[in-house]
């Protein structure tokens, strides 16, 4: 427990120093609000225009908005660009002082990104629960609202798979992470990844709504279990062993990630150049 | 010196002093070309599970998402001042030497910056445009071409006219408001498909509010040469740009107004 402690404490500082932020929770939320609007106006035209491939779909309507409304919820659970703290402090060279710390950095910067992320998610999720589960159902809109899960079994799976989420991003974000202490630059990496992010966790479009031929190269790639296979256990489009292997991927992601970051950061780290003075 | 002149000498200082980084310009203009392409990913996915909506096509959507994007690609160029202006001219009290100077506080700020790596974002709005245009077999004349400047002409404004006003509320917040983000790059997401599918209250605040549709829908529906399926008159369609310079000119009343109100942030 006690070998723990610094970690748990650098989470929740960060944790609570983000969620101070109450103008960009509102700003975000906005955005994202337009955003989602937009989304389930042209889901909604698609799915009307042409009955047969609705029929066909491998995700209803009622789903695909429920996923958009969630994906725009949990946008900031994605690690959209490296940690921006990770990214001054290379810069200014406070990089050493990290280093310098008696505790793991690889741990230390992983919990802080988790943080990051995670605080900068619940507000604006919650504003996202409200605004699109409570107000549009009342201002007459319920067929465009987010609903809640189908089913016990979908919560429960939705409830285990988003830390797995949060676990696997927050392996992604020390890969940048590392590759911005590497660099020296964080310019780069986040135009780079943030594309490869918004189409392969399905916050473009939801993954199984891709042609047929690539749903499976979808699901078992590891953007995949950062957003689309938690989004898919809550709307119940994956259930049975599919959610057991859901899971599993995400698992699987995290724990391989995390090896990779840890041998990439022991190398950079090794060689790691000092700016500042 | 002329403004024209002056503006051309600021654009040429800005391109030199970017080109000392030839590799990252480069590199800036692939990524933007590159990210601009998932754009139309998302529609090329649905058209592909679906087939149509509402007797659209995935070429028509290139056409109007080419057309708005363009026009949003040409002002980004040479708006960066207007984007920038609130955390870097207010907030600093830069704007002081901004007012002090014997020309234009709005004729400055174009000139703060040429954004070179913005030609990624226009070659791909221009490839979709002319490659969707050639699917849905538009036949190109004078009229048309003309017609197509016309309306990028009104969208340049309309964008510009966005800037402008994003930088005239930075004198009653102190900040630049990130939120206007959402009617940019939201605003090309939302006027690249056609206004039919959407509901009616948010296709009025796409004609009458921000006129998105103006820009974009109408001008477009005249160079596929299809009538409206919502049913404007024939003449509107491609009139329609000219809200695109009503609201250029309205947001420098905004200016106006911010620039009249101004006080100083100090030091």
């Amino acid at each position: 427990m006690d070998a723990a402690r610094p970690y748990l404490a650098a989470f929740s500082s960060r944790f609570l120093l983000m969620l101070q932020y109450r103008a960009a929770a509102i700003a975000g939320f906005a955005t994202q609000c337009w955003w989602g609007g937009i989304k389930v106006m042209i889901y909604a035209a698609f799915f009307a225009a042409a009955p047969a491939a609705a029929a066909a779909s491998p995700m209803t309507l009622a789903q695909v908005i429920t996923y958009t409304w969630l994906a725009q919820a949990l946008l900031a659970l994605t690690p959209w660009s490296a940690d921006p703290e990770v990214a001054l402090s290379v810069r200014t060279g406070s990089v050493a002082f990290d280093r310098l710390r008696p505790v793991d950095t690889y741990s230390l910067w992983y919990v802080r990104g988790a943080a990051w992320m995670a605080s900068r998610a619940l507000p604006r999720a919650a504003l996202m629960l409200v605004g699109a589960g409570l107000v549009l159902p009342l201002v007459g809109l319920s067929d465009w609202a987010w609903k809640p899960p189908p089913t016990l079994a979908a919560a429960a799976a939705f409830a285990i798979s988003l830390p797995l989420a949060l676990a696997l991003s927050s392996a992604f974000l020390m890969i940048v992470n590392i590759i911005v202490a590497a660099t020296l630059t964080d310019r780069g990496v986040n135009v780079l990844f943030n594309s490869l992010i918004i189409v392969f966790s399905g916050n473009l479009l939801p993954l199984a709504l891709y042609p047929d031929w690539a749903r499976t190269a979808l699901l078992v790639q590891p953007f995949a279990g950062m957003m689309d296979i938690p989004l898919r256990l809550y709307v119940g489009q994956l259930s049975g062993t599919g959610a057991l292997l859901g899971l599993g991927l995400q698992a699987f992601w995290t724990v391989t990630l995390i090896l990779l970051g840890r041998w990439a950061m022991a190398r950079v780290m090794r060689r790691l150049e000092v700016q500042g003075g | 010196m002329n403004s024209f002149h002056l503006i051309l000498r600021y654009f040429s200082a800005s391109l030199r002093s970017q080109l000392q980084y030839p590799g990252s310009a480069i590199m800036l203009g692939i990524g933007a070309f590159l990210t601009t392409i998932i754009d139309m990913l998302a529609a090329w996915a649905l058209f592909d599970r679906f087939g149509q909506v509402q007797g659209w096509s995935l070429g028509h959507i290139a056409v109007f998402y080419g057309v708005v994007s363009t026009s949003f690609a040409l002002t980004d160029f040479f708006t960066r001042g207007f984007d920038v202006f609130g955390g870097e001219c207010v907030k600093t009290g830069a704007f002081d030497r901004i007012l002090l100077r014997p020309r234009s506080p709005a004729l400055q700020l174009v000139g703060y910056e040429f954004r070179l790596s913005r030609f990624g974002r226009l070659a791909q709005a221009l490839l979709v445009l002319f490659v969707g245009a050639a699917v849905v077999g538009v036949a190109w004349s004078p009229d048309k071409a003309l017609l197509l400047v016309w309306t990028i002409a009104g969208g340049v404004a309309l964008f510009t006219g966005l800037l402008v006003l994003q930088a005239s509320f930075a004198f009653w917040t102190t900040e630049s408001l990130e939120v206007f983000n959402v009617l940019t790059y939201g605003g090309i997401q939302a006027a690249q498909f056609p206004l039919s599918l959407y509901a009616a209250w948010f296709r009025n605040f796409l004609i009458f509010v921000v006129p998105l549709g103006c820009v974009a829908y109408y001008p477009v529906l005249a160079i596929l040469e299809q009538p409206d399926p919502l049913g404007a008159p024939d003449w509107w369609l491609p009139t329609a740009p000219a809200m695109g310079f009503l609201f250029l000119a309205a947001s420098f009343l905004a200016w106006r107004a911010g620039i009249a109100r101004y006080t100083s942030t100090g030091s």
